[in-house]
């Protein structure tokens, strides 16, 4: 039996948030084709190791490895290469309100692929389809619905073929039919493109439907990783209370909570 | 109030203001690296395959500068005849009128063409600037460019700080004309001196040396405009809110530096 590939890897990661610790020595691996569910309570530290992990911040200790190149030690070049190997799908979409949904989903097109403009107009449809969105790539994102932006979102993450698909919260703020078409959107493209998907999301039902694993993050430090069924019987108390959805007494310490919530600067580092 | 808490207040009221030095050193700092890096990719850009889009930079020039003509044509001709007004009733004082033309000539090329451009582009295009890039950020539109490999400055700015640096002094120098044209009409009705007369008056009186001075002071503003709306943009904290405070703290800053810096020109001009 063929050894199955690692395509991401995280090492012992410490991050900080100023002098606040984020991710404490988290270390996690994500084999190729594999749907990964990153899941946890808020400010548990789920969105900012997918950051990271998408190499939009640089961590303080640890390493990342995505696709065999650890990302602290590319240089411009050769992250420029690794990212057209990569898609995201934003929490909120993220389409660019000043073009039409085709326009946005063929900009990595446009910016990465030498084709013409018909090429790129043809593939930007083919992928609109997939995403059930046909007909629609004359539309402002402005004119979508909640559930169609997501959907054009994933129809531009995958654009490129990429091998690694990022997805924060897809189901967050729909409804649980659009939620429910979403999850199976993640299923279709992983099969349909053998992608390896990582996905943040604290929907449950959403995770028990896609996930091959499941990483649970508590207060920045790893508490579980494994498969669905060795999660729902896992004796910790603090993931049956989690799978039950019941308040731990100690879960949260509110200070805290506020500092995490409260603590960034005043104003943000003025870069892009 | 005890010593002890009128020492805790002065401490921390010196705190706040180090910490204020602190965000406006960065601040520059940061304005700093994103001119050079908006240059890097102007020129370097092309040979690493990821060129500045030119479709971006008309569509800033567009907004920046044909979308204000009517403005900019509004205030130049109203300041103009304003400055042809009051010239001739303090000439007048002296029976001095006839030499009005000097004041209006100076004063509208080396001084208000450029400040009054630079302060309505502030206005108008700072803010739309910094307004855009604060939405963008906190819609994580700019996340969404970096995961796609493209380079923000690249993208966002270049076209920006371009469609400024051109359209700036263009505007500059339409604003000088319709101002001159309006100041003549006025110094024509008023003293009968005729508009042929009046613009062999002005180009006897000014040199190339002056409107290069207005143009060229109006080519930093551009810069300053432009860099002021990136770095308030890029800074935006805590949603809708954060945009509107940006976005005022961007014209705030783009008028002020613009009215200092016209302020240096001055004094170094007439040394």
């Amino acid at each position: 039996m063929s050894e199955t590939k690692t395509v991401i890897e995280v090492e012992n990661l410490v991050t900080h948030y100023g002098t606040r610790k984020i991710l404490n020595d988290v270390s996690m691996s994500v084999a190729e084709g594999e749907v990964m569910v990153i899941m946890g309570g808020s400010g548990s530290g789920k969105s900012t190791l997918l950051r990271y992990m998408m190499a939009l911040e640089r961590q303080t200790s640890g390493t990342i490895k995505l696709l065999d190149q650890d990302i602290a030690k590319l240089n411009q070049q050769e992250m420029f290469n690794l990212r057209k190997k990569i898609g995201v799908a934003f929490q909120g979409g993220a389409l660019f309100s000043s073009m039409t949904v085709g326009e946005n989903i063929m900009l990595p097109l446009y910016e990465h692929a030498e084709l013409d403009i018909m090429t790129m107009e043809i593939m930007a449809r083919m992928k609109l389809e997939v995403v059930d969105l046909g007909g629609f790539e004359n539309l402002m994102p402005a004119e979508l619905s909640g559930g169609m932006i997501k959907r054009a979102a994933f129809a531009r993450a995958v654009v490129m073929d990429p091998k690694l698909l990022f997805c924060d919260e897809p189901s967050a703020g729909l409804d649980p039919v659009v939620a429910s078409a979403l999850d199976d959107l993640i299923l279709k493209l992983r099969d349909a493109m053998g992608m390896t998907v990582v996905v943040v999301t604290h929907e449950l039902e959403s995770v028990f439907k896609i996930a091959d694993r499941i990483t649970v993050l508590d207060r920045g430090e790893i508490l579980f990783i494994g498969t669905v069924d060795e999660l729902r019987n896992h004796p910790s108390e603090r993931i049956q209370n989690l799978l039950n959805r019941r308040a731990e007494d100690d879960a949260i310490d509110p200070d805290e909570y506020l500092s995490r919530l409260t603590g960034e600067p005043k104003t943000g580092s003025a870069t892009l | 109030m005890n010593s002890g808490e009128q020492q805790s207040s002065i401490g921390r009221f010196i705190e706040r203001i180090g910490h204020n030095v602190v965000v406006g050193i960065e601040e520059i700092g940061n304005g700093g690296v994103m001119v050079v890096e908006s240059f890097y990719w102007l020129f370097f850009g092309p040979r690493l395959k990821q060129p500045v889009r030119f479709s971006a930079v008309i569509v800033q020039m567009v907004e920046i500068g044909i979308q204000a003509i009517p403005l900019i044509a509004m205030m130049a001709g109203t300041i103009g005849a304003m400055m042809a007004m009051q010239s001739i009733y303090m000439l007048r004082i002296f029976g001095a009128e006839s030499q009005v033309t000097y004041g209006v000539a100076f004063s509208v090329v080396r001084e208000f063409a450029p400040l009054i451009t630079g302060i309505l582009v502030a206005g108008r295009s700072g803010s739309a600037l910094a307004a855009r890039l604060g939405t963008m950020k906190i819609s994580q539109e700019i996340d969404a460019l970096k995961v796609m490999g493209i380079n923000p400055v690249r993208f966002l700015v270049v076209p920006a700080l371009l469609g400024m640096i051109v359209m700036v002094p263009a505007l500059t120098i339409f604003n000088m004309m319709v101002g001159l044209l309006c100041a003549g009409l006025y110094i024509n009705a008023d003293l009968g001196i005729s508009l042929a007369a009046y613009s062999e008056q002005i180009i006897d009186i000014l040199s190339v040396g002056d409107v290069i001075h207005g143009v060229g002071k109006s080519a930093i503003f551009a810069v300053l405009i432009a860099m002021i709306g990136v770095i308030n943009g890029a800074s935006v904290t805590g949603g809708a809110e954060g945009v509107g405070k940006v976005t005022t703290r961007a014209v705030v800053q783009a008028i002020s530096a613009i009215i200092v810096t016209d302020m240096l020109f001055a004094f170094m001009a007439t040394r």
